[in-house]
């Protein structure tokens, strides 16, 4: 099972999940080529968490299959850390470890999981809060950071397991207005430099500009999907437009 | 890297003056303690009685009684760590993922929870031996050593249940996040979600130490030379003066409260700063 870039990066078919006997996902297919952005979008409680938790395994499915790199997730024998050494994923609540300072956080995964070489894992991690505009704020523990720059210290610390691909979870729905810019700014960097990207996320005006591909989702099916110009300008299911004229 | 501080968000705390307690400071409540155990013997001193005045009997006694003492802080020194040793295990085998570990866990927390501490006393004392062969060395077995081991019975079970509660309590966006960065159960435990329990565990077992240090003249019921009993024997030389026995008693309760009492008011003052943080 060698993959190659010619293939999804990837790749959901007919996923099913539930939470005891609430159905949540009934079938969920989508692909996501390497250097790929897919917004996926959809109404509360329509299952995109849980959908984009189910590709690094932080929730199991009940049936359908989810290739990453080739490798099936729905396995009961899988090696759950190498998956997730593969795929990045930031929170819309930061999820900082509060007892260490921006730059820990941002190193200690690839010195403990990783085993790099602590000066390296550190001239990395200092590399990385630069390029998210938090030079100077290596020191800082997460309570004395705005929100807007925990969210990039959060992302920097993804960025510095090297993921091939990165998932977001609403990541700016918890901020306040005048920082919300800042850390799209960030994901729009990295989407430009070909990093693939899996985004929930509210913000319609930042969908179409990074987008290659959006999901509409609602009651756990992907209603409707295509490039954000089609998608915004002649949504075709009435649920996609209730939601789009609500939103927009 | 720099480390500045262990506790880098608190605020600065300003110690506020304890509440009065209906109007009284603590310091009025001392004083009026110190007369209560003291004000009779003064009284019967005055009367003109031949003998020494209790207050002189008992600064004979002092440094006995004070080696006593002594001797319950080492008690209860080696029962909280021996207790906080084996709470932590216990504590942590109740959050296992193994489901038999997590149940014997949790019937040994809930036993020995609610098991009264001078039962597991004497159960520590008499069906412990006094002392064991191991491959044909006899190690003895004081009982001051079997009073440490069933004190430390209920202190285990206490720290088993703040280890639980304190991991518990921490959001569950910390375990996705150490999850996400693929780091492994052990990792994530000992990394991230122990070092951020430890705040929240400090205040609650400082009040155990110090249910534990008055817990310990329990020790004297099954023959430990503690202070009580040492007490007993100092009043048993001087013929059992029955003025004697405020001043001797109240010494041991003094004694107890300067020790206890600045860890209570310390405890309450990091509960103060950690709701400040939270
Ligand atoms: N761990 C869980 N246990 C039980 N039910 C859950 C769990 N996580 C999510 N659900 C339920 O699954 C459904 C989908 O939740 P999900 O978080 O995926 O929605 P969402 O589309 O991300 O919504 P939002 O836009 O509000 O974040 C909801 O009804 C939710 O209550
Ligand atoms: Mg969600």
């Amino acid at each position: 099972m060698s993959w190659t870039p010619a293939e999804p990066m990837v790749s959901l078919k007919d996923v099913h999940k539930s939470f005891g006997t609430l159905k949540v996902l009934n079938g969920v297919s989508l692909d996501v080529m390497k250097g790929d952005v897919i917004c996926i979008i959809g109404p509360s409680g329509s299952g995109k968490s849980t959908l984009i938790r189910c590709v690094n395994a932080l929730n199991d499915i009940q049936q359908g299959s989810i290739l990453v790199e080739g490798q099936e997730v729905n396995d009961p024998n899988l090696d759950k850390l190498e998956l997730r050494k593969k795929v990045g994923m930031v929170f819309q609540q930061y999820n900082l470890f509060p007892h260490k300072t921006a730059l820990q956080n941002v190193m200690m995964a690839p010195v403990r999981v990783l085993k790099q070489d602590k000066a390296k894992a550190e001239a990395t991690a200092r590399a990385l809060l630069k390029k998210v505009r938090l030079e100077g704020k290596e020191g800082a523990y997460p309570g004395e950071l705005s929100g807007g720059q925990q969210q990039r210290v959060a992302i920097a610390r993804s960025l510095a397991m090297q993921p091939d691909v990165m998932l977001f979870d609403e990541v700016t729905a918890a901020l306040d207005p005048e920082t919300v810019g800042e850390v799209l700014q960030t994901i729009k960097d990295l989407a430009e430099e070909g990093m693939t990207c899996i985004l929930v996320t509210h913000e319609m005006a930042f969908a179409r500009e990074v987008a290659d591909h959006i999901y509409f989702t609602d009651r756990g099916i992907i209603v409707e999907h295509g490039p954000p110009e089609t998608f915004f300008k002649n949504a075709q299911d009435p649920r996609t437009r209730e939601f789009l004229s609500q939103i927009l | 890297m720099s480390y500045k501080t262990d506790l880098p968000v608190m605020k600065p705390f300003k110690p506020r003056e304890p509440e009065p307690l209906l109007g009284f400071r603590p310091w009025h409540i001392v004083v009026i303690a110190l007369l209560v155990f003291f004000g009779p013997s003064l009284a019967f001193a005055q009367a003109g009685v031949p003998l020494l005045t209790p207050f002189a009997v008992l600064l004979d006694w002092v440094p006995l009684l004070l080696q006593g003492f002594i001797f319950n802080l080492a008690i209860s020194f080696l029962a909280m760590a021996l207790g906080t040793a084996l709470g932590t295990l216990l504590g942590l085998g109740q959050i296992s993922l193994s489901r038999a570990t997590r149940g014997v866990s949790w019937f040994l927390t809930q036993f020995f929870r609610n098991a009264p501490w001078l039962v597991l006393l004497f159960f520590a004392m008499f069906l412990l031996p006094f002392e064991i062969n191991l491959l044909g060395v006899s190690i003895p077995f004081p009982d001051w050593f079997k009073a440490i081991l069933g004190l430390s019975l209920p202190v285990m079970a206490n720290v088993s249940e703040i280890v639980r509660g304190a991991v518990r309590s921490l959001p569950s966006g910390q375990w996705e996040a150490a999850e996400s960065l693929a780091y492994s159960r052990r990792q994530t435990l000992w990394l991230i979600i122990l070092p951020q329990c430890v705040k929240r565990m400090l205040p609650p077992w400082m009040n155990l130490y110090s249910i534990l240090t008055m817990a310990t003249v329990l020790a004297s019921i099954v023959g430990v030379s503690e202070v009580m009993t040492l007490t007993g024997q100092a009043l048993a030389a001087e013929g059992g003066r029955p003025e004697l026995l405020a001043p001797f008693y109240g010494f041991v309760l003094l004694l107890f409260f300067a020790y206890c009492y600045p860890i209570a008011r310390f405890t309450v003052r990091l509960e103060r700063k950690f709701a400040v943080i939270n």
